[in-house]
């Protein structure tokens, strides 16, 4: 006999843990598969020697305070029964956008980004506030909003483009699987989530958030297995019955809640379809770098940069192994609460999936050299941003797309997935949906809220 | 056999694990929750959620809105406990 689970959750990431939280909390029988060997998917940590690392999260964004109503991460924490101050978030200090020729400053506070806006742009303030009212009233969630290009309707609001530039930088590289622009739904779920809500950082980073997810899940009597790897997806007559784990075994179920990704999903599916969504184009470099100093002391206090070498912002792959021009420095130091005894710096600049797998495949030194530049053009990335050059490197780590498709399996290691998205979840098998990255929320918190929508949607609802 | 002060009981039990940061103590019955409480459709799928969870209750759909108030919870549900 086989094993036979109401629901298979398919990956141990941010969305796939909370779906599995809300279906066991309601004594679903459910199975969370996840081919890694820990939980986290994009989000997730390691160690090198006695130093923790985190690999997504620079920030959490959608900050707000234990009291705010009706706000995305409180309804989070409500729906997963998580009290708000277990999760021991620590606001930024203020993150910039630096353009060549203007730098806007933002804090968790609008007002202190609509004065930004005032001084820089004076000629445009009374348009940002309109836009501010407008995105204050929209719906970004309703599933069944049209899909609109966002730079189109900001652009009936701001004239100078220079400040559409600005705006749309840190919105686009936090949350955007499509070069360049985005859905208006999505422009506003990450608007709020960055300039009306804002940043903040748990205590410990990535594993608190984890951590409190496991356990949770573990009271719920949620189950997961680890070094497992969904080999196949079976369905029969257009319905899922189940999947095929590491090749050979199968475990049965009524559905499945995949968070693998839209493409990655289809590419496990025995049934041939008529359907193959696209694989998204957007990756990441990162160098990690440890060292002697803080960033207070090399004169930086910012949480978060947004850098860009360019008048225009090109959020796109580039014809390069990584874009030089424009990248997201991040300095963990520099929340409210600093974790660490040593300077943290992360530079992420945006990157070409094939060029670097080609560089892999060719060899395995020439790659390693190539990973040297992007540390070492990091650093000249750190000087630009005003940094001090007067510290010591105690460590160094720097990954790559190739090492993003490695771990989390993401075709072209696209961090943004798929530019196909399956807004409410569903395929054209019955009981197999999506959540997570390509069902279209993004981020840590946007992930999470995915995997409770899509269970509640698919799973609870249904049942009912 | 429940007595409806005991049903609101109950209720309010799972409203209190719900609404995890308000206050239950001072609902008033005959005011929506929604009006006194941070509660959106998805905890009121929680509330159905719990119900048949707890109490073995099923709330079919077309029936949400007899929980709108605390009052017409305990109208709907009394029946339910003591059926
Ligand atoms: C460098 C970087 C920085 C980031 N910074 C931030 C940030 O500052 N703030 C923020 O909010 N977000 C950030 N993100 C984005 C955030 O991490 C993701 O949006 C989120 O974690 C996505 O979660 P998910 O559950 O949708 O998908 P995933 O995390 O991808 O989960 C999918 C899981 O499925 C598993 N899997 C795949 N295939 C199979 C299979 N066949 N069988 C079994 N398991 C499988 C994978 O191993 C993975 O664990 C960052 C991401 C990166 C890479």
């Amino acid at each position: 006999m086989n094993k036979m689970v109401d629901t298979i959750i398919i990956g141990a990431g941010m969305s796939g843990l909370a779906a599995g939280i809300r279906l066991s909390m309601y004594n679903k029988k459910i199975l969370i598969l996840e081919k890694h060997s820990i939980s986290g998917g994009l989000n997730s940590y390691y160690s090198r020697g006695k130093r923790k690392f985190d690999v997504g999260l620079h920030a959490l964004t959608n900050f707000v305070g234990p009291n705010q109503r009706g706000k995305p991460f409180n309804k989070l924490m409500k729906q997963l029964r998580i009290p708000y101050e277990e999760f021991k978030i620590h606001p930024q200090s203020h993150s910039l956008i630096q353009f060549p020729d203007q730098t806007l400053k933002f804090t968790n506070e609008i007002d202190f980004f609509i004065e930004e806006i005032r001084t820089h742009f004076p000629d445009e303030i009374d348009g940002f506030i309109s836009l501010l009212n407008h995105i204050k009233n929209f719906n970004e969630v309703d599933l069944s909003n049209e899909v609109i290009m966002a730079k189109i309707v900001v652009r009936n609001f701001i004239k100078s483009e220079a400040l559409v530039e600005m705006i749309f930088c840190p919105l686009l590289i936090y949350g955007s699987a499509w070069e360049n622009d985005m859905d208006f739904s999505q422009f506003v779920i990450m608007f709020k989530s960055i300039f009306l809500e804002g940043f903040g950082r748990p205590e410990g980073g990535v594993r608190t958030i984890i951590d409190l997810l496991l356990k949770r899940l573990d009271t719920c009597g949620g189950e997961i297995l680890f070094k497992t790897e969904v080999s196949r997806i079976i369905s029969k007559d257009g319905v899922v019955v189940g999947v095929e784990i590491n090749g050979s075994e199968i475990i049965e179920c009524n559905s499945i809640l995949s968070s693998m990704g839209l493409p990655e999903t289809m590419s496990v599916l025995d049934a041939q379809l008529d359907y193959s969504p696209r694989t998204g184009n957007l990756s990441f470099t990162e160098s990690i770098i440890i060292t002697d100093k803080k960033p207070k002391d090399l004169g930086i206090d910012a949480t978060i940069i947004f850098y860009n070498n360019r008048p225009t912002y090109l959020y796109q792959r580039p014809q390069t192994l990584f874009d030089h021009q424009s990248a997201v420095v991040c300095f963990p130091n520099n929340f409210l609460h600093d974790d660490f005894d040593e300077g943290v710096l992360r530079v992420t600049n945006i990157a070409n999936f094939e060029l670097w797998n080609q560089e892999l495949l060719l060899s395995k030194v020439g790659y390693n050299e190539k990973k040297l530049d992007v540390y070492n053009h990091g650093l000249s990335i750190l000087k630009n941003c005003g940094m001090s050059s007067n510290f010591e490197v105690k460590f160094k780590d720097i990954f790559t797309p190739t090492t993003v498709k490695k771990y989390t399996n993401h075709f072209n290691g696209a961090v943004y997935g798929s530019i196909d998205k399956s807004r409410n979840g569903t395929t054209p098998i019955a009981g197999l949906y999506i959540c997570g990255t390509d069902q279209g929320f993004l981020g840590i918190v946007g992930s999470m809220l995915s995997g409770i929508s899509m269970a509640n949607l698919h799973v609870l609802q249904s049942a009912l | 056999m429940l007595t409806n002060e005991e049903v609101r009981s109950k209720v309010l039990d799972i409203i209190a694990d719900i609404a995890l940061d308000d206050d239950v103590t001072g609902i008033k019955d005959e005011v929506s929750l929604r009006e006194q409480l941070d509660l959106d459709s998805m905890d009121f799928l929680d509330i159905v959620m719990e119900l048949k969870k707890r109490h073995k209750i099923e709330v079919p759909q077309e029936d949400y809105t007899r929980l709108a108030s605390m009052q017409s919870c305990v109208e709907y549900l009394a029946p339910k406990f003591n059926s």
